[in-house]
């Protein structure tokens, strides 16, 4: 390569020829045009845009040229090699294109295919079931209250108002606990059994707390049967307790009516029949409209309901104004309060919500029946 | 109780196109329970008619004996010829009067009757067994009727063949209704209808002329009537309608005398015993048994008395347990030929009967029923409360069917020992069922429906109301308010809600168990809520040494299997029988977790006082009851086996391992914000090499929290779990108790961060969780995060030895730092760990 020579002053130089710089320009674009590939045109560019390219060496003649002339050619130069660059840019951008769009498809996978490496776990359905019925009373006001599932008997049977001699407390119920000293008597003078229901829980709250007491208690409660499709010595209850001033047997109707619809949607009736427990007066039973059939299946031979054995109601389990006796027992006056409490089983609930056939499916723990109910019922 | 409807419309004037399932539903509003309303004789058309025999043939051509009869049924056949029957049964004779069904007729069960030829003759129609009429299951025979009915006469109405029989389930404080008389009063309650009361009858004054009675405990026995019949004939057998009546009500006829004793119980709802005047010896007595006494009851089982059972007593001792069971002693015998005669071994039959209608404390006989584990009649009344004002009408009812069934005479003497009592009185508010209802009834309905039960009521504002004999049920006001309630119809009761006090939510550990419970599931594992019923061999199956506190056990008195009598201690029995279960049914790759509370006696617990109940118990009173319970913690366990990370056409799956467990555990911590320290142990029932110990610091103090880890190949064994099974156990309350409480934000730096790796090399004894503490320590605070990358034994190191890798990341809040103070942070620590645990940087 020659540094330009200031001295020498031609008038014309071959290469600055306007034809020949047109010429370089149209071989440059026609050789971009051609690239077919980025390596070709790697070498396109080498070839009419490098260092030694026509144009490039042109260019540096131009100093070589006299003044007047300089303006011009560099002008017809610049332009050739602005072309030349521009399209070198846009075929580029063109054959990556077309490369990644080769490369992609090629990289393309089967979507389709299963990628399960850990498997997703899932809580007991029980557990989220409790979980819903007591999400509906705390956004109510309820607290949630617990207690010991071995329970004194005192807790679990007098101060409900269930005497020595009521039947509940014969062994045909109730586990009764073994006293360490060994050999008592007779197990159910013992003092301890395992609780047949959450309701020593409400008298817990009723002692621990001053009224207005409004709470819920969930939880695992023991009765002496043995396990079949529709009974489980090992149980789930839900009960609720609500003591206040002048409370009445209409908010207990309202309140389960407000349970049922939130669990199992609008328009859900709830119904009370007279029934008798110790610990409540009045007392009721309370069903609510079949969940499946809606009252369809009464009367109607062609639509059987299995959920409520074409009766239209589902019994839900018992209710009732507090017996002032039991508020007497847990230092409420009576004359001052009135309560009620409902309490029913989560198994029989989880069983017709979900149209479970058979209680063991809760008991045995066989992760292909928990793990489609995931997180949350 | 089973009421059949035609026995109820004997005391209520219902409509006559009123059905069974009309009834049950009204009662059913009213708060009983009628589980079934059963139609006798469904489908039943006739002719069925009375039949007299006039002939029999004996066929004896056949396998079995065949009878070609001739009887008369009147004109009932259009022809008043003799009907040509054959019969199978052979329990009648010439002269009987028997079921005779003509052709044309249907029996239940849809079975068309017509003339058809067998045996070689032709039968028109045939002659009739219970079974056949679905009265009852009795197939010995056909029926033969009592001699007074006429040929030709119809028997489906002479028999009550059809009827709605209503199967009530009685509630505890409605012993009332366990008898016709107290459904009839409901029946007319619910239909606003006037009740024909049965136990309105004229009763004898008592005189001193009865049979003796001595009542040595009046608490147990506030009334006795005694009442004899003699001369009662000993053939006389109980008429159709009675016995129809007992066996829609689902007895079985006996005896003339037993029959009317049953049938005046279900009528009033007062047992009565019958006892032969012949066998008994002396007065009759009331008292608590003598240890030692026994006595041989109905049942033929002879029975060791307690002190407490209230007896019936004559001469020689016991003749009964009162209001249970009578004894056999004193049975009445009937005439020869029947089956209580032949057991009775001698007797002559019974012409001479004393009956007895008693009434006894529910306590007592519920106690003395319930200790020999004797369920009766008259138990089950007695235990719900029997009408004592009842005793007198029913004795004398007894009576009256004796002297009109059985020919006999009533003898002049009448014994009624009684003590007074007074009629019990409630004082309520007439507004009271209204505030507890929700509704405003008004004083006249509150009066209307009290009476209407039976109740006198006095009084405007405040009603004094006197309750009836028979609902010894009604003390309080709540109860009046029920009755009122329940009669206007629990139906008609508004829908409010209540207003509580604004609430707070869950408690920090409610939302901390539901957190966990995510945390797991949402790592894969999947919930388990096993029974707390354990056996020793299972606790000893965990490799247990013998002085383990989990051997310590709360042990049930009457556990439903003999072989697991324990409350766990522990959740790892339950959890891994179900892991097994699993893995039996073809699920391999398990992850499962329980939370769930253990039994932890220390065996030193007192036991539980008895407060009263008519008073709040003391504060002292509670802590005496709390503390005669077992502590019962809550733990969580997850138990792992095959597969953790599946395999598939990815390439291979990782089995879950021991570190699995850990993880799980130090999942279960991080829901509670507590940071477990891990280390080596040796810890029942885990592999010894690969067992961690869960601490956590409380207050400064290091707690024991759990372990966790792979399982001792020999429990693996002894529990035919799948190999290289891996659990944890943690106690979810120290968990807890370990929290930091809120979290305190991180300042997150924008500076830049330095990374430094380094490689140590310690003897393999030393724990990675030691090496980590001494480099966090030393590094400083400029040590962002240490991440352990790699593990290595092999030829590169030196025997005994393991290399630990880690990437140390470095960062200030307030500035870009310079490669003089990185590497100082890192010699410091690398320094601390050569000086505390002999490391050596790999390569050095």
């Amino acid at each position: 390569m020659s540094a330009p020579n200031k001295s020498y002053d031609p008038v014309e130089v071959e290469a600055l020829k306007p034809a020949v710089i047109d010429r370089a320009r149209e071989e440059a674009l026609a050789a971009i045009e051609d690239a077919r590939s980025l390596d070709a045109l790697r070498e396109v560019k080498a070839a009419h845009a490098g260092d030694r390219s026509p144009l490039a060496l042109a260019n540096r003649e131009i100093g070589a040229l006299p003044p007047k002339a300089r303006a011009d050619a560099g002008k017809r130069v610049g332009q050739a090699r602005g072309a030349v660059s521009k399209a070198l840019a846009a075929r580029q951008e063109r054959l990556e294109e077309e490369r990644d769009e080769r490369v992609l498809v090629e990289e393309a996978v089967d979507v389709s295919l299963p990628y399960d490496r850990v498997r997703p776990g899932a809580r007991h359905p029980l557990t989220t079931l409790m979980d819903r019925i007591e999400d509906i009373f705390t956004a109510m006001g309820y607290e949630v209250a617990e207690g010991p599932e071995v329970e004194a008997d005192w807790f679990n049977f007098d101060a409900l108002n269930i005497g020595p001699d009521h039947p509940a407390r014969t062994t045909q119920d109730t586990f009764f606990v073994r006293p360490p000293s060994g050999d008592a008597p007779d197990p159910e003078d013992a003092g301890l059994v395992l609780r047949t229901h959450t309701s020593p829980v409400q008298i817990r709250s009723l002692l621990d707390r001053e009224p207005p007491v409004y709470v819920v208690c969930p939880g695992r409660v023991f009765r002496t049967d043995e396990l079949d499709a529709t009974h489980t010595p090992v149980f789930h209850q839900v009960e609720l307790l609500a003591v206040d001033e002048g409370l009445t047997m209409a908010d207990l109707k309202g309140t389960l009516d407000h349970m049922v619809q939130s669990l199992f949607g609008p328009g859900m009736e709830t119904r009370l029949r007279p029934d008798h427990f110790p610990f409540t007066e009045p007392s009721a039973e309370m069903d609510m409209v079949c969940y499946v059939c809606r009252g369809a299946s009464v009367g109607n031979p062609d639509r059987p309901c299995r959920t409520c054995s074409s009766e239209g109601w589902i019994e839900l389990g018992g209710c009732g104004m507090v017996n002032p006796r039991v508020l007497t027992a847990c230092g409420v006056d009576p004359e001052k309060y009135s309560g009620f409490a409902f309490g029913f089983g989560i198994e029989r609930m989880l069983m017709f919500r979900h149209n479970v056939e058979d209680m063991r499916d809760m008991v045995e723990g066989d992760v292909r029946f928990t793990r489609p109910f995931g997180m949350e019922i | 109780m089973r009421a059949p409807l035609s026995w109820l419309r004997e005391y209520v004037d219902l409509p006559a196109d009123v059905t069974g399932r009309d009834v049950a539903a009204r009662l059913t509003g009213a708060g009983l329970e009628v589980e079934t309303v059963e139609r006798t004789g469904a489908g039943l058309t006739g002719p069925l008619v009375v039949g007299e025999v006039l002939a029999i043939e004996e066929l004896t051509d056949f396998k079995k004996p065949i009878r070609w009869c001739q009887v008369d049924v009147g004109d009932a056949n259009g022809t008043g010829e003799p009907q040509n029957l054959i019969c199978g049964a052979r329990n009648f004779a010439v002269g009987d009067k028997v079921v005779v069904v003509l052709p044309g007729a249907e029996l239940p069960g849809g079975f068309k009757i017509a003339a058809r030829k067998t045996y070689g003759k032709v039968s028109e129609g045939m002659i009739c067994s219970a079974a056949e009429l679905g009265t009852s299951e009795d197939h010995d025979g056909i029926i033969v009727l009592p001699p007074e009915y006429e040929p030709g006469t119809d028997a489906i109405a002479l028999l009550e063949l059809v009827d709605d029989v209503l199967d009530i389930s009685v509630n505890p404080d409605r012993g009332y209704c366990l008898s016709l008389r107290g459904l009839a009063r409901e029946t007319a309650v619910a239909y606003g209808l006037p009740l024909r009361d049965p136990a309105l009858l004229d009763v004898p004054v008592p005189n001193g002329e009865g049979y003796p009675v001595e009542i040595a405990d009046r608490g147990a026995c506030d009334r006795f009537v005694a009442r004899t019949v003699t001369g009662v004939r000993p053939d006389a057998r109980s008429p159709i309608w009675l016995q129809r009546r007992l066996e829609k009500a689902g007895m079985r006829s006996i005896s003339l005398a037993v029959d009317i004793t049953n049938y005046v119980m279900l009528e009033l709802g007062q047992p009565l015993h019958a006892y032969d005047r012949a066998r008994l010896e002396g007065p009759i007595g009331v008292r608590r048994a003598e240890p030692g006494e026994k006595l041989t009851t109905l049942d033929d089982v002879r029975r060791t008395l307690h002190p407490e059972d209230l007896v019936i007593t004559d001469g020689r001792g016991p003749i009964g347990l009162a209001g249970v069971m009578g004894g056999a002693d004193t049975e009445i015998t009937g005439d020869t030929g029947d089956a209580g005669g032949e057991e009775a071994g001698g007797y002559a039959a019974t012409t001479d009967v004393v009956i007895e209608a008693a009434h006894f404390a529910p306590r007592a006989i519920a106690r003395s029923a319930r200790r020999h584990r004797l369920s009766s009649e008259a138990s089950r009344r007695f235990e719900r409360g029997v009408d004592p004002e009842a005793a007198a009408a029913a004795a004398q009812r007894a009576v009256d069917l004796l002297v009109l069934l059985g020919g006999g005479t009533a003898d002049a003497g009448v014994t009624h020992v009684s003590s007074v009592t007074t009629p019990r009185t409630v004082l309520m508010p007439a507004s009271h069922p209204g505030r507890v209802a929700g509704v405003d009834y008004g004083r006249e309905t509150v009066v209307r429906r009290l009476q209407s039960i039976g109740c006198d009521v006095y009084g405007s504002d405040e009603l004094t109301v006197t309750v009836p004999s028979w609902r010894p049920d009604l003390g309080a006001p709540n109860d009046l308010a029920e009755e009122v309630i329940r009669l206007e119809g629990y139906a008609h009761l508004p829908s409010t809600l209540p207003r509580p006090p604004a609430g707070r939510g869950l408690t920090e550990s409610q939302r901390l168990r539901r957190r966990t419970g995510r945390a797991l599931a949402g790592a894969g594992y999947v919930e388990v809520l096993s029974y707390p019923f354990v056996s020793r061999q299972a606790l000893e199956q965990l490799g247990l040494e013998a002085d383990d506190a989990r051997l310590r056990t709360v042990t049930l008195a009457n556990p439903l299997s003999d072989e697991d009598p324990e409350l766990r201690t522990t959740l790892l029995p339950g959890l891994l029988a179900a892991l097994r279960r699993n893995d039996r049914r073809g699920s391999h790759d398990l992850a499962l977790f329980e939370s769930g509370t253990v039994f932890l006696p220390t065996g030193d617990e007192p036991t539980p006082i008895r407060p009263p109940v008519d008073r709040r118990p003391t504060d002292e009173e509670i802590a005496r009851l709390d503390v005669a319970l077992p502590r019962q913690p809550r733990h969580v366990a997850v138990a792992l086996a095959g597969d953790r990370a599946a395999a598939g056409w990815w390439g291979a799956g990782r089995p879950a391992d021991w570190a699995d467990a850990v993880q799980a555990a130090r999942l279960v911590a991080a829901q509670a914000g507590a940071e477990l320290e891990v280390t080596a142990d040796r810890h029942p029932p885990f592999h010894p090499g690969r067992c961690a110990a869960l601490h956590v610091t409380i207050d400064g103090e290091r707690v024991p929290a759990g372990h966790a880890g792979e399982l001792h190949p020999r429990v693996i064994k002894a529990m035919s779990l799948p190999d290289r099974t891996c659990a944890m156990e943690i106690d979810q309350e120290v968990v807890e108790a370990a929290g930091a409480g809120p979290l305190r934000a991180p300042r997150v730096s924008s500076f830049p961060v330095a990374t430094q790796d380094v490689a140590l090399v310690v003897d393999t004894g030393v724990p990675a969780a030691a090496v980590e503490r001494v480099l966090r320590d030393a590094a400083g605070e400029l040590l962002e995060s240490l991440d352990l990358f790699d593990v290595y034994t092999g030829e590169q190191v030196a025997e005994g030895r393991k290399s630990l890798a880690y990437t140390l990341r470095f960062r200030a809040s307030d500035r870009t730092l310079t490669a003089e103070e990185v590497t100082a942070a890192r010699e410091a620590a690398v320094t601390a760990a050569g000086e505390r645990l002999g490391a050596a940087l790999r390569g050095a």
